[in-house]
This record gives structure tokens, C-alpha cells and sequence, in this order.
């Protein structure tokens, strides 16, 4: 990443898109922190998001080839990536449903945690709770995509103390297996902390990306995600590689963890940087953005999700008998136990 | 005839040519070895994996998403244990996903004792197995069932781990496969590879059809009036033998029933059959305390107290930490032809 590339960044991207990067960075964080007020609100149980990773995470969604099948890209994602989804065109309703765990609740029809997506028609693949296992999966839908025409990839993302899971590492032998390379994107967003524990005390890695370098021609970069431009910039490389050369790259981001790791942990605000901050920062230094706008902005998105979160709270939850459906694709079989004992 | 590595080979071999099939991976699967049971030798679509259990069933997961239909293996159940998470996802994804990301894909595996295979290459696993609720498992004991249980797997809609019962994998069967040549020495020349150098070989596939033992549905190996015999895999053709001894030496008519598929398991002929005899035991190898055999008698107890003439039976393996080498050990643990005999004795005894 070449730091003169990225001043240019604006006015290559215009205003009309970093405006919309902003928006989209705003929408996330103010329905992370919705959902952090539901948690607390007893409107909702668990919370576990990625507020503070939105300068990264939205310029990766508006570049996903979004679809379904293998010309298009496959996202094995963990559970703070909110902000990817709202980019590339999800809609915050449905995370307050998957919140409030209704029936409603597109991803998951009120069985799962929040974030934790799952939408076929945009090769989003299930987000689980499981740590690193997405990036197992990763290979598989990558296998299928090395062997199309296509300059579709596969991404996995997840996070700094996961890289230590054997996942991780089965992803990097596999994508550089000599008898079939496959277009991986493997993405670690280094927040600085698995749950309490500072990585730091656990990885004498000097950067995650330097694994990269076990492999002859791998390319590795770790970049600023708290910086929407040097984001921008450095997932265009890796996206442009990764889809000409049908190889892997890894991008490790170094991104504030603004709520700690989940409402396990309090879900308080604690002193990190800002993404969106520096970047609204940013653009007013440059004259793109009345600092009003910034308001204006954070205005409308909230009326919206005002109203969004207004409708979820009047639809039902799940039924106690819908947790037979899709146990098997075809229903269950007639004698299958269903008392619960005798 | 064909034995049972054989009629898996041709299964996978149909699949790959009619059912989607495109990709049949894991440890020595692939060429030169094509499998250390063979059963996937000379297939186009195999494939040589890492190392890697959670790689191979992770790999298969995304495949299966990415609508490929894969058939994974693992080299040896007793190796899927630090793989359980994976096998839990390709299970729970339908579900978790509101019924939005089903998995087609197939795992198969050898399973169980009979090779003198010491601590990790006996293990069963069906208990753990039944556990994963969302997967179907099946496991033959014979090669046309080992073959139209392939081409169901393959073309089921959910996943569905294929046990394969190592001490069987050799054995023959008494029926022939639709489209598998009489003689065995034909076929052995068309379809096994040849010993030494084996790049310039290819298989001469016989015309193989399409077969499909339907998932979920048992088999009365052989039928009986006076007690029932449930059971699987390498203890199947057990079961059957000392039925028919009993048979012909005029002892007692015992119906055998070969579950085929563990889950979704046949209730239906299972209480059938009990309802006929009113006895009944339960024969695997699998180790006591949570064996699946036990929920069946519970079912049983819950639902045909009435008209069980005595107690449900259960001769499966014990309760050690692994399979022991010794001779003595591995017969001790595991059941054998005698324990069978003699529990199926005690069951008729038992005063009604």
C-alpha cells in the first residue's frame, strides 16, 4: 500500500460515492447501537457486532460481485460484519428482527444470535458462532470458483485471536495447495483483543498478514481500518488480485473495537478511535461535507430506524412448533421422536 | 460379485457421471491409491487433500453451498473426532439458516472393529453420530446396499454420513449390482487397478444403473416369528448367520432386521417386527452408555410395554476407553458370533 495513492483516494471516489460511504458507515453504527440499547433493554439478548470496524467494512461490501452461485463472490463472514451486509443492500429491519429473535427474522427465523446472517441469494453463507470455522468453508466454495471461468472470489473474514485456531491455518495450506490455488480473500480485522485478552499476550506474530510470507508469491498487507481511504485502497489491491490471479492474499485491518467484545463484556464505549469521526474529519478538512450535513445524515437514518424497530416490536415470535421445519430439506419423517422423552 | 469397496466405487462412479458429482476428495483418495480401502480408485473426479479432517469436511461444506455435490472422506472414523465442530455445521446449517442453505453433500468413513486396528482404527461412532441432528446416517452391511445407499446419499438433499463397516469392506454379497458383471475376475480386471505402476491405467466401467436404497428404510434380512434381531453394519451378516443356524438346526425362527439407516432410523419396521415377535435384541458395536440401541428400547418401553413378551436386549460393545489389539481384548470388547448366540438363546428362553 503506497500512502502518496491514497490522498488521491477522494478525489478519485468523488463525493457522491464518499457520501455514501459515509452514510452507509453511519447507518451501521447507529443500528449497532440500537441493538446494543435492546440488549440492555431486555428487547433482545445477546448482542454481538462490529461497531468501529465501518471504514473498513463498508468499502469491502460495495465491492462484493454480489449474487448468487460461482460467478459470484461467496462471503464466509463472522459476526461483526453488519456493516458489509447494510452495504451491500441489506436492510436494518431484518437485524432488528434477527435481534429481537421473531419469526420474521429472515436469517436465522429466530434461532440465532444477532449478525449472524445468512442469505443465499448474495452467496452469504451461515455467519456461526463458531470461531474461524468460516474459514474451512471458505475453501470449498473457493474450489468450486477455481475450477469455473469466472473472476468471482471467495472472502472469509474474522478476527485477530481467531487467526490462532488450526481453521485459520488449514485456510492458508489449502489456498496454496500447488495441485489447485484458489481465489481466496482472507481478511483478519485486528482489534487488538480476543474477548479480555490483549493479543499482544498471545501472538509474537509481528503482524497476522506476515503469514502470508510461508507461501512463495503470497501477498500479505496490514492497513489502517480505521481509515476509510487506506481501506479502500488496500481491498482494491486485494480484490484485484485475488480475482485476476485466482490466488490468495491476506489483509489483516487494524480496527478500534468500540463496544468491547459484546454484551458479555458490558457493551460499553470505550476511549478508541473513531472511524467515522476521522473520516467525517476528513472530509470537511477537504471541502467536501458541511459538518451540518453530518447531522442531517444522522438524522434521517435514525427516523428510519426508529420506525424500522417500531414494526419488528409488533411481529410475533416464532411459533413453539416451528422448530421442526428444516431439520431436513424434505420435512421430518413421520416417526421421528418429537415427544422430548417419553 | 463385487465386494463392498467395489460396489462404493461403482456408486461414486455413477455419481459422478449422472448425479452431479463433481468433486470426491480427501486423504490418498485420488491416484495412485485411490483410497486405503480402494473404493474410490479410478474414478475421474477423485482427488489427493492435506492432511486435514476439519480442511476436508469445512472444504466439502462450502462445495456442497457452492452446489457441487461432494462426496468427502475421512480417512478413518476414528480421525473425524477433532472434526466434530465441522460435522455439527454441514448438520445445524439448514436450520440455523431458517431453511435457506441446505448441504447436499456425502461423508464416508470406515467405522468399527474386525481389522485388529487397536485404539484408532476401531472406533464406532454411530451413537456421536445420531447425535447430529440434521445429518443422516446411514451404513451398509452388503454391496448392493453399500451401492444404493451411495446413489441415495448423492442425491439426498441433506448431508448424510456414510459409515462404511472396514471389516466388511472386502466381503461379498449374494446379490449382484444392476449392471455389475457375474464374475468376479471380470470385473476385478475392468475396475481394480493394477499392482506396480499404475499411470497409464484407466477403469472399463460396467453399464451401471441407477439403484437407490431408499434412506430411512430397513431390510428384514431374514424373516422369523419368534424374536427379532436389530441390527447393522459388520454385526448384520453375524446376526444373520446364527439366525439361520438356528433355523436350520430347528432352534427357533428369528427375524433380522438390518437398519441400513441410523437416522433417520425405521421405527416403523422396527415395532412392526417386535409387534410380531414380542422379543427383541439390539446388536452393535458401538460401546454401552448413551448407544443409540438404548433410546430404541426406551421408545420401546414407552410405546410396546404391553406387548413385549420380555425385556428388550442390548449386546453391544463395552464400555472401555478404546478397542484393544490383543486378540483376547478386541474379542472381549467387541461382540462376537458366540455372545450372539448366546443372547439370542437367552432372549427365546426368557420366560414370557
Amino acid at each position: 500500500m503506497t500512502a502518496a495513492r491514497i490522498p488521491d483516494l477522494y478525489k478519485k471516489l468523488g463525493a457522491k460515492r464518499l457520501l455514501e460511504i459515509h452514510r452507509l458507515m453511519v447507518r451501521a453504527r447507529l443500528l449497532e447501537e440500537r441493538l446494543i440499547k435492546m440488549s440492555k433493554g431486555g428487547d433482545g439478548f445477546f448482542w454481538i457486532g462490529g461497531p468501529g470496524e465501518e471504514a473498513f467494512n463498508v468499502p469491502l461490501g460495495l465491492m462484493i460481485k454480489k449474487g448468487r452461485g460461482v460467478d459470484h463472490d461467496y462471503l464466509h463472514l463472522h459476526y461483526r460484519s453488519s456493516a458489509i451486509l447494510l452495504a451491500m443492500g441489506a436492510d436494518p429491519a431484518d437485524t432488528l428482527r434477527q435481534m429481537r429473535s421473531t419469526a420474521a427474522d429472515p436469517y436465522s427465523k429466530g434461532r440465532n444470535f444477532v449478525n449472524h446472517y445468512a442469505i443465499p441469494e448474495w452467496n452469504v453463507t451461515p455467519v456461526s458462532p463458531t470461531i474461524e470455522t468460516h474459514y474451512t468453508t471458505a475453501i470449498g466454495t473457493a474450489i468450486a470458483q477455481a475450477r469455473a471461468k469466472t473472476d468471482a472470489i471467495t472472502m472469509a473474514n474474522g478476527g485477530d485471536a481467531g487467526s490462532a485456531e488450526g481453521d485459520f491455518h488449514s485456510c492458508l495450506v489449502w489456498a496454496n495447495r500447488p495441485a489447485l490455488p484458489l481465489p481466496i480473500l482472507i481478511i483478519v480485522i485486528n482489534n487488538g483483543y480476543g474477548i479480555s485478552t490483549p493479543v499482544s499476550t498471545q501472538h509474537g506474530e509481528r503482524r497476522i498478514s506476515d503469514w502470508a510470507k510461508t507461501f512463495p508469491g503470497m501477498p500479505g498487507a496490514t492497513v489502517d481500518g480505521n481509515d476509510v481511504a487506506a481501506s479502500w485502497a488496500a481491498l482494491e489491491e486485494a480484490f484485484a488480485y485475488v480475482r485476476k490471479e485466482r490466488r490468495p492474499y491476506i489483509l489483516e485491518a487494524r480496527a478500534s473495537r468500540l463496544y468491547g467484545h459484546s454484551s458479555s463484556s458490558g457493551a460499553n464505549r470505550v476511549p478508541e478511535p473513531d472511524c467515522i469521526e476521522l473520516f467525517e474529519t476528513a472530509l470537511a478538512r477537504r471541502g467536501l461535507v458541511k459538518p451540518a450535513q453530518f447531522a442531517a445524515v444522522r438524522e434521517r437514518e435514525a427516523v428510519a430506524l426508529d420506525a424500522a424497530h417500531q414494526k419488528a416490536r409488533a411481529e410475533p415470535f416464532p411459533a413453539p412448533e416451528s422448530a421442526w421445519e428444516d431439520v431436513f430439506a424434505a420435512g421430518l419423517p413421520p416417526s421421528y421422536p418429537t415427544k422430548g422423552g417419553s | 460379485m463385487a465386494n463392498m469397496s467395489q460396489a462404493i466405487r461403482m456408486a461414486l462412479h455413477y455419481g459422478e457421471t449422472h448425479l452431479g458429482v463433481k468433486e470426491i476428495f480427501g486423504e490418498d483418495v485420488g491416484p495412485p491409491l485411490g483410497g486405503v480401502f480402494t473404493a474410490t480408485q479410478g474414478l475421474e473426479r477423485a482427488w489427493n487433500s492435506p492432511l486435514d479432517e476439519r480442511g476436508i469436511l469445512g472444504a466439502a461444506l462450502g462445495l456442497a453451498w457452492a452446489g457441487s455435490r461432494p462426496v468427502a472422506e475421512i480417512q478413518f472414523v476414528d480421525y473425524i473426532f477433532n472434526a466434530v465442530d465441522m460435522l455439527k455445521l454441514c448438520a445445524n446449517g439448514r436450520w440455523s439458516s431458517g431453511g435457506r442453505w441446505g448441504a447436499p453433500l456425502v461423508i464416508m468413513t470406515p467405522t468399527g472393529s474386525g481389522i485388529h486396528g487397536s485404539m484408532y482404527h476401531s472406533h464406532s461412532f454411530d451413537s456421536i453420530a445420531a447425535k447430529l441432528h440434521g445429518m443422516k446416517v446411514v451404513c451398509p452391511s452388503t454391496p448392493i446396499d453399500a451401492y444404493g445407499l451411495m446413489i441415495a446419499a448423492i442425491r439426498d438433499e441433506d448431508p448424510v454420513l456414510y459409515l462404511k463397516p472396514k471389516a466388511l469392506l472386502r466381503s461379498k454379497g449374494e446379490e449382484l449390482i444392476p449392471g455389475e458383471p457375474a464374475d468376479e475376475k471380470t470385473l476385478r480386471g475392468m475396475i481394480d487397478a493394477p499392482i506396480g505402476d499404475r499411470s497409464k491405467w484407466k477403469p472399463r466401467w460396467p453399464k451401471l444403473t441407477d439403484y437407490a436404497v431408499p434412506i430411512g428404510q430397513a431390510k428384514i434380512s431374514h424373516a422369523g416369528s419368534d424374536a427379532t434381531v436389530v441390527t447393522h453394519g459388520r454385526m448384520a451378516p453375524i446376526c444373520l448367520d446364527v439366525a439361520r443356524g438356528l433355523e436350520s438346526a430347528g432352534r427357533g425362527s428369528v427375524e433380522v432386521l438390518d437398519l441400513r439407516s441410523l437416522i433417520p432410523y425405521d421405527w416403523d419396521a422396527i415395532t412392526a417386527s417386535v409387534k410380531k415377535t414380542g422379543r427383541v435384541l439390539f446388536v452393535n458395536e458401538e460401546t454401552e452408555i448413551a448407544n443409540l440401541a438404548e433410546h430404541f428400547i426406551r421408545r420401546l418401553v414407552d410405546e410396546m410395554f404391553y406387548e413385549l413378551k420380555a425385556r428388550p436386549r442390548l449386546l453391544c460393545g463395552k464400555a472401555t476407553p478404546g478397542v484393544g489389539l490383543a486378540v483376547n481384548l478386541e474379542n472381549f470388547i467387541q461382540p462376537q458370533k458366540t455372545d450372539v448366540e448366546r443372547a439370542i438363546a437367552e432372549l427365546l428362553a426368557d420366560p414370557a
